[in-house]
Parts: structure tokens; sequence; C-alpha cells
């Protein structure tokens, strides 16, 4: 199935994603910025506590901006965010993007391990269970994955601990720092609890979309007019079945890379990873607010370039929509 | 477009299956062995966290034996990482993670529901409008929002509740919405309208009870989350008060005494364990029960 | 325990294409027969029509014939010979050979049945591939199957042109995608195609030329067809023979002309009086009660319970299929009484009465738009007060826009309409409870105009609290009254829709709008989703109530003789214009305009489908 895109329709639609996108994103740098430095109170005492002396709160006024218009502030903020300063950590004392850099690395290494174990995984047990519909497989697995998805994700964690690195048995580290300057591909063995806790946080869903997608398509009129063709059962699947079934399954996946990238604050907690998720508590508790707007960004960028993919590639799958447009 | 006409219609497979009545949809989902385990399971974790503390040996607070001691006279399952009493803290730690996690979903919930049949009903510029605003919410997963929110204002309880109930919403309008649309276009809708009922009416009186299926599935997936993320807040060290016992916060504290003292961290573990899976089983009863609905209508 | 007698069967056992002896399809794991005793054979060149109704188990049949069964079902008995091959006995490997070579299927609903995401090339080519056989030690290569495809696109009369081969399917219309179904069923020369409902949803004019191509190819390729239908105008202007079902069961068996010129079986008398005829304004009769489900099938005859003809022996065992003329067999004990009724008493002609002059709706210049695109262009006409005007005409005429235009439902119109003196409001909202009482609608699906969560007896009881009509005891008087009415009882005030049928939802539905005592009823397509003996019920109905109500009805629908029974005057609709208006014997029997003509010609009817013998006379 050789796919031809009709560049009008399609890049026209992408243009018209990635407007939306931009106009999210805007609207929530101004949620971020109202929610960390225009609420009433003030958050220089906020930062420095109750015990600060007034010519270091008008110090970090100052340096914070918050004697200008609000406006101004945010403006400031916003242009400096675009241009790559992202401020100053006011806990390190040092710019965001050095703390924080190593720290990304970190994360998007332990994401993406994640990310190529669960997808392939999820997508092929949904898949399976879905041809063996009701049979032994899929109502164990179904059931499996139920309670593993009710579970919290640091629960797992701990489950895991207690299982792979201490009481049960000892096989992996039940830390997972990695020392500050070296690469986590360094120490692999660091990555697995954490990487299995983030697969079992994200595969049940998935699996389970995948599942019903399936079994939709599979029941659908166009599988039992392919069958009764004479089509062989490997086509059938192959070629009727599963470009079908794919289609939601884009949406599920960037969802689910997306909360990923939220899940990773607890599980890195869980296991003392130096990723972006000890980034965040760091900063919650100290009050640092330039990292915590940058993450925020971060995080909301990332949900919203996904979820574009996400589409982009539901339209890839839908010749239906691709000519609509 | 032309109507199919005849074939197989009429007493047969209807053309839509039609949404189930609710009361009648609980009862039945109660049939299912997994139903009934899951409200057993959430039954007796509630019991647990409301007659706990009258029924805990020792205060929460109070000093039995010395930390980290294993189980033995005094203490059933020995001490945490102060000398206090496991059991006694287990018993006092459920109560503000279900009543969190209780009000966040509801608050929630309603607006959710509100928002997303407003959405479906509209079907014009007002609901693109919302279900933007919705997309913002939903640019930042939940517990960042909590963490900022506890971050700037401070960890009280109405800010976990708002912060919850905030990213709640968007998700059970999405629902909302998506069960609503169908809804929307069949004619006892149209018929409504050209009897002049008032629009409110229509969203509550007739649009409302014919989505309670995916509604109530979907609030028994946000109650296992909201119960998930109150306790990982607290696992972070962002509860109300360091010292009130908490089933998240009993974890974090004894995670380092594991090796020779789980039990102050394998309780609080069970407890959370068995009370998310139970609202799960609760939720995927209720899925199975309208599917299976909506399966055996239509093969008749 | 049947017996089946056959004597001098037109079709010699040696040249039957099919045969099928007993039968027998169940709900799996339980038993319940779905259904059973199926005996019959087709000849190759021949086409058997089976007809029968909602749960009378005709597509089960026709899927049985390819060794299929749908989700629930299993085939548990008899055998199905097609070339000497028993099909039941298949392997798996076997019978997927089968399909799509030696016998195919073409099915209901195209659109649903082409892979949207696959070009329609592929999908015709992949027929070809997977049963690509060595002829003289030549396998098939592409260059031949392309060229075998051009051809199938021929046969059916589609472009066989590569850029019509990429497009996919949601880029052709009905018509064309059921014309690829058949391409692709036609497409390996089966011995046996079996036809489920394949012009259902389609346009008349469509309708009439994927016939005529299926009639082509069939005698072009000699194949056995077996052809599923609840139409039974479409069945007696293509089949040769005829098999009618109920219940599950075979309840008679002939040649077209012998069965609609006198059949057997009381019911097969009362479906072929339940058609709407074009020619001869007859009041529609319905059958009472409706068809048994499987599992709650009675003992004896499964008819029994509603046949007028039925004695105590009917329901003591079941009848067996006897012949009782030389290729006609009847499942009925007393199929020789029936044989020697006459057809035409089914049915006695209507009297309409005069249409009034004062007009309870007019229409002027309105034109509606949808979004930007113009469906209803500046069209005018009125609704006498006590008539019954029909609209009708084809998907995307407009005649449901100007329907919900005048209900208020619709607000993108310009121009006027008013009701009596009043000028309507677009929207109905803006209307005053008062106007929103006196027009009433009654919408096409049973299914969809029911608040599901609702008891009947609310439903029928909404418009009397909205407009205040009537409170408490006196509303429930009142909506037993309308039950009664509509020939529901009283008791049906606390069911839910979803225990009722198709019919008898509309019964309700239809309670509903009168239970205020409107002025003007407007119904739009209420019979399309309804089988042929129930529909001819609801029209009887609707007939009786207008009349006696003093109503004024505007009739909306695509089928044109239904119109014969009900209205006084019919406005045909193309486009968006009004082509032809005026009384309805008149316009029906000797149409002024083109496209009137071109619609009752496309129309199957029985009339035209075979030499009348002593049925309906022209009034």
């Amino acid at each position: 199935m050789r796919a031809r895109f009709r560049w009008g329709g399609v890049s026209r639609f992408i243009v018209r994603r990635l407007v939306l996108g931009l106009v999210v994103l805007f609207l929530v740098s101004l949620v971020v910025f109202a929610a960390t430095q225009a609420l009433p109170g003030d958050p220089a005492r906020a930062i420095l506590g109750r015990s600060a002396t007034p010519t270091a709160l008008a110090a970090l006024r100052r340096h914070l901006h918050l004697n200008q218009p609000v406006f101004s502030q945010y403006w400031t903020w916003l242009t400096g965010l675009l241009r790559g300063n992202l401020g100053t950590s006011l806990a390190a004392q040092e710019p965001v993007t050095t703390l924080l850099g190593p720290k990304l690395v970190n994360s998007a290494v332990l994401v993406a391990v994640s990310a190529i174990v669960s997808i392939p995984l999820s997508i092929a047990l949904g898949s399976w269970a879905a041809l063996k519909r009701d049979k032994i497989f899929d109502t164990v697995s179904s059931n499996l994955l139920l309670v593993l998805a009710a579970l919290p994700e640091f629960v797992v964690g701990v489950v895991l601990v207690i299982l792979l690195a201490t009481i049960v048995s000892q096989v992996l580290p039940a830390i997972s720092t990695i020392p500050p300057g070296s690469r986590p591909w360094n120490y692999p063995s660091y990555l697995v609890l954490p990487a299995l806790t983030l697969v079992i946080a994200v595969a049940p869903y998935v699996s389970r979309i995948v599942r019903a997608s399936m079994i939709e398509v599979l029941e659908s009129d166009y599988i039992e007019m392919a069958r009764l063709k004479g089509l062989p059962e490997r086509t059938v699947m192959l070629r009727h079945a599963l470009p079908n079934a794919l289609g939601p399954v884009f949406q599920v996946i960037a969802l689910n890379l997306a909360y990923l990238a939220g899940g990773v604050i607890v599980v890195e907690y869980v296991f003392n990873y130096g990723g972006i998720g000890s980034a965040v508590q760091e900063a919650v508790l100290s009050h640092d607010l330039p990292v915590v707007q940058t993450l925020a960004m971060l995080i909301a960028t990332v949900y919203v370039v996904l979820n574009l993919l996400a589409d982009v590639a539901t339209i890839t799958v839908t010749p239906k929509l691709r000519t609509q447009l | 477009m032309i109507p199919v006409a005849g074939a197989d219609m009429a007493a047969a497979a209807p053309l839509e299956t039609p949404p189930v009545r609710a009361t009648s949809l609980l009862r039945r989902s109660l049939r299912l062995w997994r139903t009934r385990i899951g409200v057993g399971l959430v039954v007796l974790l509630v019991l647990l966290a409301i007659v706990g503390p009258f029924v805990a040996p020792y205060g929460s607070g109070t000093f039995v034996a010395a930390p980290n001691s294993p189980p033995g006279k005094g203490a059933a399952f020995g001490t945490d990482y102060l000398g206090q009493d496991v059991l006694s803290r287990l018993l006092d730690g459920g109560r503000s993670i279900l009543l969190l996690a209780f009000i966040a979903t509801a608050v929630g919930l309603i607006a959710g529901v509100v928002i997303g049949l407003v959405a479906a009903y509209a079907r014009n510029a007002f609901d693109d409008v919302l279900m933007r605003g919705m997309d913002v919410i939903m640019a930042f997963p939940q517990i960042m929002l909590a963490l900022v929110a506890v971050a700037v204002v401070g960890a009280h309880p109405w800010v976990i509740i708002v912060a919850i109930a905030l990213t709640t919403v968007p998700r059970i309008a999405r629902v909302a919405r998506g069960a609503a649309l169908p809804v929307v276009e069949r004619d006892f809708i149209a018929c409504s309208e050209a009897m002049g009922v008032p629009r409110w009416r229509i969203l509550f009186g007739d649009l409302l009870p014919n989505t309670l299926g995916p509604l109530m599935v979907e609030a028994s997936l946000r109650m296992t989350y909201s119960i998930g993320l109150i306790a990982a807040l607290a696992y972070i060290g962002l509860t109300i008060n360091p010292n009130d016992p908490n089933w998240g916060l009993m974890i974090r504290e004894n995670q380092i005494a594991l090796t020779f003292q789980p039990w102050g961290a394998v309780l609080p573990i069970i407890a959370i364990a068995l009370l998310t899976m139970g609202t799960g089983l609760i939720g995927d009863g209720i899925a199975r029960t309208a599917a299976g609905i909506d399966r055996s209508r239509g093969a008749e | 325990m049947n017996a089946v007698e056959f004597s001098s069967v037109p079709a010699e056992p040696a040249r039957a294409a099919v045969t099928v002896r007993d039968l027998q399809i169940e709900i799996a794991g339980t038993g319940t027969p779905v259904v059973s005793d199926i005996s019959f054979e087709i000849a190759s060149g021949e086409i058997l029509g089976v007809v029968g109704e909602s749960g009378s188990g005709k597509t089960t049949v026709g899927l049985a014939l390819l060794g299929h069964a749908r989700r629930g079902l299993s085939i548990s008995g008899g055998t199905v010979l097609v070339g000497g091959q028993d099909i039941l006995a298949l392997g798996d490997e076997q019978l997927r050979r089968l399909r799509g070579a030696t016998v195919s299927y073409v099915p209901q609903d195209p659109a649903s049945s082409l892979n949207p995401a696959l070009r329609i090339g592929l999908q015709l080519r992949e027929v070809l591939e997977a049963h690509a056989a060595n002829v003289d030690g030549h396998r098939p290569g592409r260059a031949d199957h392309s060229a075998r495809i051009a051809e199938m696109m021929r046969e059916v009369a589609l472009p066989d042109d590569r850029g019509f081969l990429r497009r996919y399917p949601h880029e052709l219309s009905g018509g064309q995608q059921q014309r690829i179904g058949l391409a692709m069923a036609f497409a390996n020369r089966p011995s046996l195609i079996v036809l489920d409902e394949p012009t259902t949803g389609l346009d008349v004019t469509t309708q009439a030329h994927v016939l005529e191509t299926v009639r082509q190819l069939a005698k072009l390729h000699d194949v056995a067809a077996l052809y599923v239908s609840h139409d039974l105008a479409v069945v007696a202007a293509l089949a040769d023979r005829v098999a009618v079902m109920y219940a599950g069961r075979l309840i008679e068996l002939g040649t077209a002309e012998a069965l609609f010129a006198a059949a057997g079986h009381p019911y097969t008398r009362r479906l072929i009086g339940a058609i709407p005829r074009l020619r001869g304004g007859r009041s529609l009769v319905g059958i009472p009660g409706r068809a048994a489900s499987p599992g709650n099938r009675p003992p004896g005859c499964s008819f029994a319970p509603r046949c007028s003809l039925r004695i105590e022996q009917c329901e003591e065992e079941v009848p067996a299929l006897r012949s009782v003329a030389p290729s006609h067999l009847v499942r009925c004990i007393r199929a020789e009484e029936v044989l020697v009724q006459e057809q035409r008493r089914i049915g006695d002609p209507v009297e309409m009465p005069p249409a009034q002059d004062l007009a309870a709706v007019r229409l002027d210049s309105v034109l509606a738009l949808y979004g930007r695109h113009e469906v209803v262009h500046s069209v005018s006409f009125s609704l006498a007060a006590h008539e019954c005007l029909a609209l009708v005409g084809e998907s995307g005429s407009g005649k449901t826009t100007i329907a919900r235009a005048i209900a208020g439902l619709h607000h993108n119109w310009t121009g006027k309409i008013t009701l009596g003196d009043l000028p309507l409001h677009p929207s109905a909202r803006r209307r005053d409870a008062d106007t929103r009482r006196r027009i009433q609608y009654i919408f096409q699906n049973p299914y969809g105009s029911l608040n599901p969560r609702r008891t009947v007896g609310q439903i029928i009881g909404q418009p009397l609290r909205v407009f205040g009509t009537a409170t408490g005891r006196d509303a429930d008087r009142r909506v037993a009254e309308m039950l009664e009415r509509v020939a529901l009882t009283a008791s049906y005030a606390a069911r839910y829709p979803d225990q009722l049928s198709g019919g008898e939802r509309q019964r309700v539905a239809i309670a509903r709008a009168l239970v205020c005592d409107p002025a003007v009823l407007i119904c739009d397509e209420v019979t399309s989703a309804l089988d042929v003996s129930v529909q001819a019920a609801i029209v009887e109905l609707l007939g009786n109530l207008q009349r006696d109500l003093g109503l004024s009805m505007l009739f909306i629908t695509h089928n044109l003789p239904l119109v014969r029974s009900i209205a006084q005057r019919v406005a045909v609709l193309h486009d968006g214009a009004i082509t032809e208006i005026g009384e309805t014997a008149q316009v029906l029997g000797s149409p002024a305009e083109p496209y009137t003509r071109q619609l009752i010609s496309d129309t199957p009817s029985l009339e035209t489908a075979i030499a009348e013998v002593g049925i309906a006379e022209a009034p």
C-alpha cells in the first residue's frame, strides 16, 4: 500500500494543528506565569520564608522584576524563554540550562528506554488478546493488566524494589543515583527498575486500547467480507485488520508517552534517579520559580508536540480523512 | 441518505443499541464476581479508614518502642522509623487520603459533566472554545499541576482538592462529551427541541441519563487515579501535616528500613494497592456489563 | 420427521448447481434452532429469491451457503452440495479456497464491506490473487490480473482506467460501491453467488441499474444465484423461483409466477397484500402480532398465532413442506383452500375525502441551506386543511429539509412559511407554545425517537406536560386513550422502549404526536425502517387517523407506491425543486414530467414484474 500524500491538504492540516498547538502553549504559558508569579501574595516572601530580612526581600524582588507591572514581567519572561534564556535557578545559583541539561538527558534516556519496551509490548499483547478473545490468554492478561493499571506507579516501584532489590531477591540495585557528570547508559543496571516501573505503568492502558480497537476491527463488516472472499488469514490480519486498528492507537501512544513524561516525576523519586522528576520536586520544595516555570513549559511542550505527531500519524493511516482535507 | 429499509430490523437488530438504565446497570454489574470483589475491597478499606482510629491500640504519635523494631509484644507489626506503632498509624492513615480523593473526584466529576454535556449539545464554536480550554489544562500531567499548586500556595487541603479536581475536569469533560455526541444526534432530542423544552431540561433530563454508562466507568477510573495521586503527593513529601499519619507518607518514611523492618512500608502499600484495585475492579465491572448489554442487544 | 416431496422438479437433479438438504443453524452452545429444515435446489443460471421479514433467518441461510455463521451462531446440521462437494464438510483451507472462487457473496452494505483504508483496485486484485490457479502450467501474473480486472469493470459498467482503480471506497457513490461488490463476486466465475439484499439503501434509480446488472451477469456466466431480500417487488422482478421464509423455516417454494398469482401459504398471501401498489388506491393490510424469536417459537406451525385460518391441528405439530402443484411446495395443512382464494380480496379501495380550500400550511419561495450549500431552491406549495400531501423524492432531494423547516428544526432558510395566517419563525424555540403544539413531527427512526430512559407513558405524556394541556390523572387517562387509539393496550404505558418492536415504537411516536390535538402532522419516512407487513399496518393506522381526526398531513417518503394508499395529492421533489404536483391518481397514473416517469419506471412493482392475472384491477 503505497501512500501518496496530497501535499496541499495534509500540509494545510499540519499547519492548522501547529497553530493550534502554539495557541495552547501560549495559554499554558499564561497559566504557568500566573500561577507562579502573578498570584496574590508575595512570591519573594514565599521563597525566602518568614525570617527574611527586608533587604534580602528587596533584592530578590528586583532580581525577579517583581516591581514591574505584571505584563512586562510576563513579557520579559516569555521573550527570555524563547531566546533560550531560561533564567537562573534561585536555589542553585546557576543558569537553569546548566542545571537541567544533564537531568533532562537522564530523563529522556529513561523515557526512551521505557517507550521502546512498552509500546511494542502493549501492541503485541493487545493484538494477541484480541485474536484469542475470551480464551485463556485474554482473560488472564486482561485481569492482570487491570490490577496493574489500578496501582499508583510509586506503589509499583516500591513493590519492585521489594521483590527484586531488597527482600525477596537482590538482583538489581534499589537506588539508581547516577553520579553527576556521567551518563545513564554507562549504568544500565540503574535503568532497569525505573524503566520497568514505567513500563508497568503505561503498558496496561495501551494494550487495552489496542485490544478494544483490534476487536472492533475484527468484528467489522469488511473483515468478514475479506474472509468470505477466501483470502488467507494472514492477509486478512496484516493487510486488512492491522492498518485500521492502528489509527486510534497512535493517539493513545502519544498520550501515554506524555503520561510517561509526567510519570517520571514520581518514579524518579522512588529510585532517587537524577532526572527532571527530582528537579521538579526540589524546585517546588524550594520555591525555585525559574526552574518550576521552565519545567512546566517543557512538559507542556512535550504534550503538545506528541499530540500533534499522533494526529499526523492518524491522518497517514486513514485515507478517508486525508482526502477530505 | 436513503434509509435502510426492512432487512433484519424491527425486533431483531436495532439501528443503534440504546443506552442502558443506570440503576439497572449498577445492579447488573453487581452480578459479576469482579464487581463484587471490588466493592468488597473498597468497603473493607473505607471501614478501615473510618473505624481505624477508634480501634487503634495506640495513638499514632505515641512512642511505643525503639525505632524500627520488629513485630513483637506491644507492636503487632513492629514500629516505624520514629518508634511509633505501625499498626496504629496504618489505621489512622487512610482517612485523609479517602476524604480528599472523594471530594476532589466529586467536584471534578460535576464540573466535568456539565462542561462536557454543554459542549456536546452546543456543537458549535462554543464547543470548540470549551474543548480548547480543556486542552490547556490537560497539557499538564496531573501530578505536575498539584506540585506547582502546592509549591506556590502551600500544602493546604483545599489546594490539593482544587488541583486534583481541576485536572480531573477536562478528562471527565472529554468522556462526557464523547458519550453525549451520539445521543445529541438522536431524534428524541430533536423532538424535545421541537416542543420547545428549555435547554437545561434537555441537558439534564434527556442527555445526562443516557450517558451514565461511560460516565460511571470514567468516574471510578478517576477515583482510582485521585487516590493514587494523593498518596503519591504524600509520598513525595507534600502532605498537609507531616506529623499526621498518611499511607503515602508512611511508605516514604519507612522505605529506607525495608530490608530489616519491612512492615512499615509494606502495610500501607497493601492498603493502597487493595483500595485502588477495588475501585479499578468496580469500574471494570460496570464497563463489562455495559458492553455485554450492548452486545446482547445487537445479537438479538 | 418432515418429509420433503419433490415431484418432477424443473431443475433436473443432474443439472442442479446447488442442493441444500435439511440445513439447520442454531444459537451456539444452546441448541436453540434459528433456522431448520431448509431444503431447496438451484439450477445453473437460475435466480432463487429468498424472501422474509426480520428474524426469518434468510441472511443466515445465505451465509451458510458459504459455510459461514455469524458470531454466536453455528451450523448444526444438513448438507450444502455445490458442484458435488458438501460445503459443510470441508476443512478450513478447502473452505477458504472455495469462498470467492466457487461460491461468492455480495454483501448488503457495500460501504462497510469495503476496507476503507485500501484502494479498490487492490481489493479487486486480491480476490484474483487469492485464487490464482495454474492453468496449462502457466500461473497468472500481474498483467493477467490487470487485464481481468479491466474486463470485470466493464462488465459492471464502471470505468476501467487505472485512475479510477486508485480511488478509496469512500470516494465512490453507493451504487458504484455495490458494483465493485458485484465485480468481486463474479471475478472468479463462481458456480453460486449469494446476494444479501444488495440494493437496500440505494436510490430507486441506482437500484434499478444494479438489478439489471445482476440479471445480465447471472445469465451471461450461467451462475446459480441466491437473492435474499425483504422486498417482494424486487424479487418478483428478478427471480425465477421464490422461497418464502418465516420464523426460521421455509414455508413456501415455487416459481415467481405461481407464487404471486396465487400463493399457497396464508403468510405469503398477507405479505403480498401488504405491498403498496402503484396502481389502484388500495388500503394496505398489515399482519397483527409479530414473529416469534428463536427459542420462543410455538410447537406447531410458527405462523399459527397470527393466522386467520388456523385450526387446532395447526398448533399440534409442524406441517410438512408438501407439493400442492408441480414445483410448488407449501408448508400448510390448509394450502388447497388458500390457493383458491382470490388474491384481489385483500385491501379495499380507499375513500379519500376531497381536500378543502383553506391552506393549513403554505410555503412561499422557501430557500434552504445546509451550511453554505443550497439544498432547497425556492419551493412553494401549500398543504390544504384535512388533506394528506405526500412529498416524494430520492435522497438529497430536500424533502426532509423542508419538513424540518416547517417544524422549526432546521433554521437556515429564507422565504415564508405560514400556519394558517401566522408566519412561522425558523426556530421552534422562538415560536409560541400553541404554535408548537399545533405542528407535530414523527421521525423516521423508531429506535432514536424515543428516550430509552423513559417509560412509554412518560414519553406520550411529555407533550401534555410541556404544553400544559393536562396534568395528573387527566393526563394518565389521555395517555391510555391514545394508546388504545394506536392499537396498543394501556398496559404498554409502563414499558420501556427497548421492550418494544419497531412497529410498536412507531405507534408510540404517533401517540405522542397526537396526544395534544395538533392540526398538522409531519411524517418523515416513518415506515422506511420497518418490515413490509409492519409498514402496511402503520400506514393504515396513519391513514385512518388522518381521516378521522381531520389532520393536515405531510407524508414524506421515497417509496412511490406507498403514496397511493394514503395521500390525496403528491408532490415530486428532485434536487431541491418540485417537478410535479397534483392528485395522486393523476401524477402516478399519467405523469406529466419526465423525471416522474423515470421514477415510476425504475420502481420495481409487482404489477410491472409479472402479468397480473386476477390480482389488482385499476380502480
